[in-house]
């Protein structure tokens, strides 16, 4: 049954791939089941695992002071990296962003982690950046958007070339139903979230993705701007939103009170309120 | 109807000019013998549906033959252990007292507790976890109270559960039942072999119930949504499925769309049923039915970011509220600091931000209702009071008064009213007007 399930989804790959992976002697290319129907690649997808990707994406921009001209006044970076500083790699194959089109090829390609792309501009523009994942990942690529902002929120005194502009966005991608092959490879990687399995769980041995081994380390963790990375804790949000909850709740009960105190009471009304008071 | 005849109406839509003809025949039709007419007429002047006396009965009058007397007599009763004489009021016939036990002896039923004798105990009932003197104890116990284990696990010297008593007992009776059968055939009928006790699942299943006994509304709700959810699922596969194979003899007209989304339900339910994890349902709890639908659209989807899926469960669980009730929701998570779209959408983050969401919903429907509740109230009184002076007559209000900041002492200090309405303020005259309401309003 693995034996059909890797020689399947070698199949699978070798078509939705340019060409670009060496070519891989065809195992068992017969007597598959009905799965191979499924262009998605026939490993078995796993319902009700969510796997989860969290995300960090933005733009850190630098005022460059003496050497800024007229229309290169900053040098800004945008990029998108894991929220962990871990490496997307496992599971991000390439990023496409697109710029403004005054840039020179807006369309930029990057290939491998870290996500990233540099540039020396004026203006402050929409950015689209699209993920594109591993084949086994999905197929679908995902579409973010980001603000690049030069120019700082108070905007009193001269622009510092050391202190950046950075705007970054929290987000995690989603994937409701990873196929067990995807699953395995990630399983302990430390830019994923998987939820606990069930002991007993079997998954097939992980197959590589190419060129996984032939990259460099990915991740952002020595990246030179990460002193300038924002942190995003869910413990605040959380502890505040629990603390609403609680505000809200305690309002309800308190309104559910006093309707049955009227239900209770039907006739009774305030009392003449003009002659109690003062 | 003796209304009717106090105030002259007359008994039945008639006319009147016919009504004095009709009365006397319909009263002396209607009036059945054996009970006098006044009695009669209590009852609204109908028959009872089924009559509860037969009204032969009324005038019969015992028999002439018969001499009844009343006599003080001593008597005994068989379910006494003693042999008490008490005394009491006895209806003699023509001289003979009546035969025959004590009326009420046959209702003094008792449990036939199985009686082993030492040798017995020495051969079957031998068990490392219990002495002989504690299983005379439970079964004196037994014979006491009538196999109530409950009283017994109370009265018991040495602390044992109700299952490690009923355990016991059941087994030694089974014991001796089976040894004391000569022929195993016999007894196999018999409830205590064919079902032994099984103390582990009794435990189970008393920690189950008392698991559903306390459930919280909460989780009742939950539960209910969790199963409506599923069975909505099914549905959708089931139908799903319907359409997947009433689509294969026309593969040309059903649309590529409608097909792959057919049969993905049902890829996805051969080849995944057996890695259904038991997380499944974890995830579905927290969702009405309403969002039901929208977590199965976004589990057909094979990606997507956690943003949007917030927005989609938001929008579903907003779908019944208007474009102004969201406006206050919104207003509301701005009162209470909250973003509105979270700072950090981790899972759990996004899920408290929707049930908030929905908390505030329903505090927005409970102040609108209360709000109708008081209108009502209040219609009654027609602006005959004057405004409170701590109820200014345009409804602006600081916005964070209600939230976080102490509220300005005014309301509370004048108001007397009973417990209510310290946080609903209105004058009646005000209260009329359909006003808007703002979220500070609490």
């Amino acid at each position: 049954m693995s034996h059909l399930t890797i020689s399947a989804r070698k199949q699978g790959e070798y078509q939705s791939d340019d060409g670009a992976s060496a070519p891989k002697q065809p195992r068992l290319k017969f007597g598959k089941s009905a799965e191979d129907t499924d262009k998605k690649g026939a490993s078995r997808r796993l319902k009700d695992v969510e796997i989860c990707v969290p995300i960090v994406y933005g733009t850190i921009a630098f005022y460059l002071g003496r050497k800024a001209s007229e229309s290169q006044s900053h040098k800004w970076t945008v990029y998108v990296r894991g929220a962990t500083n871990e490496d997307l790699g496992v599971v991000i194959k390439r990023v496409v962003f697109q710029l403004h089109p005054s840039f020179n090829n807006p369309t930029r390609v990057v290939e491998s982690p870290p996500f990233e792309l540099s540039e020396c501009g004026w203006g402050e523009f929409e950015i689209a950046i699209s993920l594109f994942f591993h084949s086994d990942v999905c197929d679908k690529q995902v579409d973010l958007y980001h603000h690049l902002k030069l120019y700082p929120e108070d905007e009193s005194g001269p622009q510092s070339t050391k202190k950046p502009v950075v705007m970054e966005s929290y987000n995690e991608i989603v994937f409701p139903d990873p196929s067990e092959n995807f699953l395995a490879r990630v399983l302990n990687h430390p830019a994923v979230i998987v939820p606990r399995l069930p002991a007993g769980f079997n998954l097939p041995d992980p197959v590589p993705i190419e060129n996984l081994h032939e990259r460099e380390k990915g991740d952002t963790k020595d990246h030179p701007h990460s002193q300038w990375f924002m942190n995003f804790s869910e413990a605040d949000e959380l502890l505040k939103l629990a603390a609403a909850r609680q505000q809200v709740q305690a309002h309800i009960i308190k309104l559910r009170r006093q309707l049955s105190m009227m239900d209770g009471l039907p006739q009774l009304s305030k009392p003449p309120t003009g002659y109690e008071f003062t | 109807m003796d209304a009717k005849d106090i105030l002259g109406l007359p008994k039945n839509s008639l006319p009147i000019p016919q009504e004095k003809k009709s009365r006397p025949p319909k009263d002396s039709q209607r009036k059945p013998d054996g009970i006098s007419r006044e009695v009669y007429a209590l009852t609204g002047g109908l028959a009872p549906l089924m009559p509860a006396i037969d009204s032969s009965q009324l005038k019969k009058q015992p028999p002439k033959d018969e001499k009844i007397t009343w006599q003080w007599l001593p008597f005994t009763n068989s379910a006494r252990k003693d042999t008490l004489q008490l005394y009491h009021w006895v209806r003699v016939v023509n001289g003979v007292p009546p035969t025959g036990d004590y009326s009420f002896a046959k209702y003094n039923k008792s449990v036939d507790i199985v009686k082993y004798t030492d040798e017995e105990y020495e051969k079957y009932l031998n068990d490392p976890g219990w002495t002989k003197e504690e299983t005379d104890q439970l079964f004196d116990l037994c014979q006491q109270f009538d196999l109530r284990f409950i009283v017994i696990a109370d009265r018991f010297s040495s602390s044992r559960t109700v299952e490690e008593l009923k355990d016991r007992y059941y087994s030694v009776c089974r014991a001796i039942v089976v040894a004391r059968a000569p022929a195993l055939g016999d007894i196999s009928g018999n409830p205590l072999v064919k079902e032994p006790y099984n103390v582990s699942q009794e435990i189970e299943r008393k920690r189950a119930l008392s698991m559903v006994l306390s459930q919280t509304k909460h989780q009742e709700r939950k539960d209910a949504e969790v199963l409506a959810e599923a069975k909505k699922i099914t549905e959708s596969r089931m139908a799903a499925k319907v359409a997947e194979e009433s689509e294969l003899p026309v593969p040309s007209n059903a649309g590529p769309e409608s097909a792959e989304r057919a049969s993905f339900p049902g890829d996805t339910v051969s080849p995944s049923s057996n890695v259904q994890l038991p997380s499944a349902t974890v995830a579905s709890s927290a969702l009405t039915a309403d969002n039901a639908s929208t977590l199965a659209s976004l589990r057909m989807l094979r990606v997507y970011l956690r943003t949007y899926a917030l927005d989609q469960m938001v929008q579903a669980a907003s779908s019944s509220a208007g474009l102004r009730t969201i406006k206050r929701v919104e207003q509301t998570l701005q009162e209470l600091g909250v973003n509105l779209k979270p700072r950090v959408p981790t899972k759990s983050v996004c899920a408290e931000h929707l049930e908030l969401r929905k908390e505030i919903l329903t505090l927005l429907n409970l102040q609108k209702q209360l709000q109708y509740k008081e209108a009502e109230g209040s219609s009654f009184r027609d602006g005959s009071y004057a405004d409170t002076p701590s109820t200014p007559k345009d409804r602006t209000f600081v916005p964070d008064m209600s939230f976080g900041g102490e509220r300005v002492g005014k309301r509370d200090q004048k108001r007397k009213a009973p417990g209510r309405l310290s946080e609903a303020p209105s004058s009646p005259a005000q209260s009329k007007r359909p006003r808007k309401l703002k979220a500070s309003e609490l």
